[in-house]
């Protein structure tokens, strides 16, 4: 299992899902109509490193943050 | 990088930082200071921050720096930040003034479109998310 969790203004509890690589975890979310709107906006980080690859293996306790768009300062 | 549950005491960072390298020998510092202006009725910006990532891109910001034998600074406000004081400030020293010009323009953008920050308008109590003013992560979109 890995945990999915939803950062800034998503207001979103984590979930956790069964998940090989990030286009596993992209499936999964794209069933989830309340993240239709923020997907295609979203960066996301394994463990806290930014990652880009679809292709991006995961494993077994393995943490994922979906970040939506930023506005410091 | 520092963090503070309230608006930023400006003087006391930037002096405090002035001091630290008061013999580093830097020949320029150079400051910059975000203030929470009044429009559109807000009360307040409020933030939300992800301090691990942010954490991570100071650090990469840091070894930059290094490079070119410079050092960024930054301060940071999580939560309500009323009109007319402080959310965000940076800094950079260097050994010449060209160098500590660049950089301050290359890390405060990169500030605005990569720091893991999060802005709210504080209108009659409500916490408003800034949509229209923020920016997607080099790396949006992958899971689309």
């Amino acid at each position: 299992m890995i945990q999915v969790e939803f950062l800034g203004p998503i207001a979103k509890a984590p979930i956790e899902m069964e998940a090989a690589t990030l286009a596993d975890v992209s499936q999964k979310l794209k069933e989830d109509s309340t993240l239709t709107q923020w997907l295609d906006k979203c960066a996301v980080a394994l463990n806290d490193t930014m990652v880009n690859d679809l292709s991006t293996a995961l494993k077994d306790g393995d943490r994922v943050s979906i970040l939506p768009p930023v506005c410091g300062g | 990088m520092e963090l503070y549950n309230s608006p930023l005491d400006t003087k006391e960072i930037f002096g405090r930082w002035l001091d630290e390298h008061a013999e580093s020998n830097y020949g320029a510092y150079i400051p910059f200071v975000g203030t929470i202006r009044a429009e559109d009725g807000i009360e307040a910006l409020s933030f939300d921050i992800y301090e691990p990532v942010l954490q991570k891109w100071f650090d990469d910001w840091q070894k930059r720096a290094k490079a070119i034998g410079a050092v960024v600074k930054m301060a940071h406000s999580i939560g309500d930040v009323p009109v007319h004081t402080s959310s965000y400030v940076s800094a950079v020293f260097s050994p010449k003034r060209r160098v500590a010009l660049e950089l301050i323009d290359e890390f405060v953008e990169d500030f605005k479109a990569n720091a893991p920050i999060w802005k709210y308008d504080v209108k009659d109590g409500e916490r408003i998310y800034a949509a229209d003013r923020s920016t997607p992560m080099d790396g949006a979109g992958v899971l689309s």
